[in-house]
């Protein structure tokens, strides 16, 4: 049995407003909030993905009031890391003093963050508290000469963290599902130096399939059904994704968390940087993620 | 075009006018996204459309937009995969 502690989260100072964006890009600042929901993003600079990682890291042992030599393991995952390796989980590690710490990178974008919380419930009974982060440098891979406008208004910058312990507390993991299926890694995609490359069509379909498919899986393997959940938390991708994914299993559109008007979709961050300003209330709720590869996965939570 | 394609065009196009909430004036070729018809977020709805009108199941692997590009890929889809 794993609980979810504490969140966290650090987003950038530099707030890039969709009117700024438009008129580098050629379009309307209103065609972007409707096509995505975002109305704003926020954008790194100087700052590195670990250095964003770090941020988060401390905000969420510090809400947790915990000291980092308590951390069995820590885990981040991150598509836009500077580096082939080490990735930045050692860094984070080194950042908070820790020297024998084990830590794992999870290179896996947008479903980074469930993947690693679902994992983080398993492996947090072996290895004692487990401290998730998700940090993305989106604007990095956005930025350039061949601009994409359609990836360019989407994506910000930020990361998210969790504490996941074995040691009980308000919210007990219940259960979660994790699945990948390749066949579609070519559509959403990034080489190192390369521009994004995403088909939006295919990523779309496959999304407003997969993702409500997932919820249901985790709930029915619970016996529970959408109508019972008090709150979805899910990657931030885009707006009317969310909302599809609210008419397809049925629930109000009020049950779906959203903040993705302020930071934009900050890929696996966005997850754990919404959970950071969500407020838990009794009842169920389901954490969820579709990003590329694909990678899909859910994971039900029970507040107490 | 025989009786039966004519009466499965039709429902076609009673979906597409559905999810797209206008009329249907592309030729059968034309691209339904290059045409403004759809949009990525229509396209699931175009989908799920044509299963609940011909009672069945697109798998995942077939969810792939340019399956449904166009009136003409949509109705040779729907011929493989109803009787």
């Amino acid at each position: 049995m794993s609980y979810l502690h504490t969140f966290g989260a650090h987003v950038p100072t530099r707030i890039v407003a969709n009117a700024e964006l438009a008129a580098e890009l050629g379009c309307a600042p209103e065609w972007i909030e409707s096509a995505s929901g975002i109305r704003e993003r926020r954008y790194a600079d100087g700052d590195t993905v670990a250095d964003l990682a770090i941020a988060a890291a401390r905000d969420c042992l510090a809400r947790a009031g915990m000291e980092a030599s308590k951390l069995g393991l820590i885990m981040v995952s991150s598509g836009s890391a500077e580096r082939r390796f080490p990735g930045p989980a050692a860094t984070v590690a080194a950042a908070l003093g820790l020297n024998t710490t084990p830590v794992l990178d999870l290179p896996i974008a947008s479903a980074g963050s469930i993947f690693a919380l679902s994992l983080a419930s398993q492996l947090a009974v072996t290895y004692g508290d487990v401290l998730v982060v998700a940090s993305e440098k989106m604007s990095s891979v956005i930025q350039g000469a061949a601009r994409d406008q359609n990836t360019a208004i989407l994506f910000g910058d930020g990361a998210g963290a969790a504490l996941v312990s074995s040691r009980p507390s308000r919210i007990e993991i219940v259960d979660s599902v994790l699945h990948t299926d390749g066949a579609n890694r070519e559509d959403l995609s990034l080489d190192w130096g390369g521009p994004l490359r995403m088909n939006g069509r295919t990523v779309i379909l496959q999304a407003t399939r997969k993702l409500p498919a997932v919820i249901q899986e985790v709930l029915q393997r619970s016996g529970l059904v959408a109508a019972e959940v008090k709150q979805f938390v899910m990657h931030q991708a885009n707006q009317n994704l969310i909302m599809k994914v609210a008419r397809t299993l049925e629930v109000d559109a009020s049950l779906m968390f959203s903040n993705i008007a302020k930071y934009g979709n900050t890929s696996s961050a966005s997850m754990l940087i919404a959970a950071s300003e969500w407020e838990p209330s009794p009842g169920y709720t389901v954490f969820a993620g579709f990003g590329a590869g694909f990678n899909w996965g859910a994971l039900l939570a029970r507040v107490a | 075009m025989s009786g039966d394609n004519s009466y499965m065009r039709d429902r076609l196009l009673k979906v597409l006018q559905q999810v797209t909430s206008q009329p249907v004036t592309i030729g059968d070729e034309d691209s339904l996204f290059e045409s403004g018809l759809l949009d990525s977020f229509a396209l699931p709805d175009l989908v799920a459309g044509v299963e609940n009108e011909f009672s069945f199941r697109v798998p995942d692997s077939d969810l792939n937009p340019r399956k449904f590009d166009s009136i003409a890929r949509i109705e040779a889809y729907i011929s493989e995969h109803v009787q």
